[in-house]
């Protein structure tokens, strides 16, 4: 029989260290949607979703009462809805009312795939999207939307980067009564990847095949916890191995949810994407998991260095716990949605500079950070650049999700509720970039990009 | 299927025999217990078969549920295989 000890460990992971399985997203290919009408084309989108997806999440609470695991998102990512705009034409908003309607109906909190991919010039349907974005979000609750901007093999599309700056705007300003919530919904991507099941980011990539599981885990409590039991001097390298023990461990949880909800759905299983997510709740926190490492508060010098650590240390040890590892992968750092984030905002240490630099380790990029109303769509659009060229560059993804927050003031908190937290409204270098974000047109690819 | 129940809490006479008997009503075969007294906390693992038609762990987790709200115990019953995905290579 199993140890003892090993039954009881697993058992504080998940009541004591807030232990779980993110998500399970079932990924929908929607091209066998597309329709010269828009509303047969919306009417197959709804059709084949509830079809495949009827059973998601009561596959999901089964599995959670099983195993004795919560699992605390089932979710939706579909093909990119440019690519069905450019077949029917017509308003794409109709689609976001379609993608909302299922979600509600199938009970899923969050559908990813309101998107386009345009990391290189835009073709039929992107624009159109795209200018739909700010009206999409606003009249909807569970869709998601994202726009690749750049890839290491393209280089960076600055009259996207320019156009989304305007959008991430806009898409704040219309929900601006509602906590500006319409750009908490909104990413902005450099190398998108076609896999991830986090939102909201996700969306269901043309590489795929016509429907997938792919499982999100989380876990930094867990990291945390384990790390505790490390004495203060011990060398960076222990703490590495800790981690990677502990990573494997929280993987192995995902990989055995991923292939149940895919037998149980019938459905191939993809990947399973090896994150440290953190949430508001006390203890789950990435921003702890650094100061943990021995900083006073995350933002203070070294915190790039424990990050990128704690980066490579989950991959190392999740790559082995897995069939096949995917999405995302590493540490995320959402700042409202991270107690200790929120923390070292509020008090000054964690700058919009230093979460930057933090984004040349970490898993994604510049995510949940709330921004003062003083800042214009080109500023939002340099912020866009300068993350699009991190990415670009260091052949990794990058993000930039930003709420301009209408009606609060610098050190104000802007409430989204959830998972999604709350953020301090940041003060922010202020200069003007008009004639640069102006001049639109394309970053070359970098010469990373010529490998073949 | 089988089951791994977990129980922790404050010593007490008959924790094993309600356990058990939990199981009996809900048809659960214990395959296998290990059980111990460490400063006055009661600590015991039991290892149950749950088969198809005879019994299901859902009633199983709602019994051993009342139980552990009567006795003011800590009861888990998971499925065997997360510990397994967890621990072994």
């Amino acid at each position: 029989m199993l140890s003892g000890k090993n039954i009881l460990e697993t058992i504080r992971m998940i009541d004591d260290e807030n232990l779980d399985v993110r998500t399970i997203t079932m990924g929908i290919s929607l091209l066998d949607c597309a329709d010269s009408d828009i509303d047969v084309s919306c009417e197959k989108v709804y059709n084949k979703i509830t079809r495949l997806a009827k059973d998601l999440v009561k596959v999901g609470e089964d599995i959670e009462r099983e195993y004795g695991i919560p699992i605390i998102n089932k979710r939706i990512s579909v093909t990119p809805i440019a690519m069905l705009v450019a077949v029917s034409g017509g308003n794409p908003v109709k689609y976001a009312l379609t993608l909302d309607r299922v979600a509600e109906e199938l009970g899923v909190n969050f559908i990813g795939g309101y998107s386009a991919l345009v990391q290189k010039g835009f073709s039929a349907g992107d624009r159109e999207l795209i200018e739909s974005i700010p009206e999409a979000l606003s009249k909807t609750n569970h869709l998601c939307a994202s726009v690749n901007v750049g890839s290491t093999k393209a280089g960076i599309n600055m009259d996207a980067v320019k156009l989304m700056g305007q959008i991430m705007y806009d898409a704040a300003d219309v929900t601006r009564d509602n906590n500006s919530m319409g750009a908490a919904k909104l990413v902005v991507f450099c190398n998108a990847p076609e896999d991830n099941p986090f939102m909201a980011g996700s969306f269901h990539g043309v590489g795929e095949p016509d429907c997938v599981i792919n499982v999100g885990v989380s876990g930094p409590g867990v990291v945390r916890a384990a790390l505790t039991k490390i004495s203060k001097d011990a060398p960076m390298n222990e703490l590495a191995d800790v981690i990677k023990k502990t990573a494997f461990k929280i993987t192995r949880m995902g990989q055995l949810v991923g292939t149940l909800a895919s037998e149980r759905l019938g459905v191939p299983f993809g990947i399973v994407d090896l994150s440290l997510a953190p949430t508001p709740a006390i203890g789950d926190s990435v921003a702890y998991i650094l100061e943990e490492m021995g900083l006073d508060t995350c933002g203070a010098y070294g915190t790039t260095a424990c990050l990128a650590m704690l980066n490579d240390a989950v991959k190392k040890g999740g790559v082995m716990a897995s069939s096949s590892v995917g999405g995302l992968s590493g540490a995320f750092i959402p700042v409202s949605e991270d107690a200790g984030m929120i923390a070292a905002t509020k008090s000054g240490v964690l700058c919009l500079e230093k979460l930057e630099a933090m984004t040349a380790v970490c898993s994604v990029g510049l995510d949940m950070v709330v921004l003062p109303k003083e800042t214009t769509p080109e500023i939002l659009a340099g912020i866009i650049a300068d993350e699009a060229a991190i990415g670009m560059v260091n052949s990794k993804t990058t993000a930039v999700r930003a709420i301009v927050a209408f009606n609060k003031e610098v050190g104000e908190e802007l409430e989204f509720g959830g998972l999604l937290g709350s953020g301090p409204v940041m003060a922010i270098n202020q200069t003007n970039n008009s004639v640069m974000i102006n001049r639109g047109g394309r970053i070359p690819a970098p010469l990373q990009a010529l490998k073949n | 299927m089988r089951a791994v129940i977990s129980v922790v809490g404050k010593n007490d006479i008959g924790i094993l025999a309600d356990v058990s008997g939990a199981c009996a009503n809900v048809s659960a075969d214990v395959l296998e217990v290990t059980q111990t007294i460490l400063q006055d906390m009661f600590t015991m693992f039991m290892l149950v078969e749950v088969s198809e038609g005879k019994s299901d762990l859902k009633s199983l987790q709602d019994e051993l549920e009342a139980l552990s709200k009567k006795r003011n115990l800590v009861i888990h019953a998971m499925h065997e295989d997360i510990f397994n995905a967890m621990h072994e290579i």
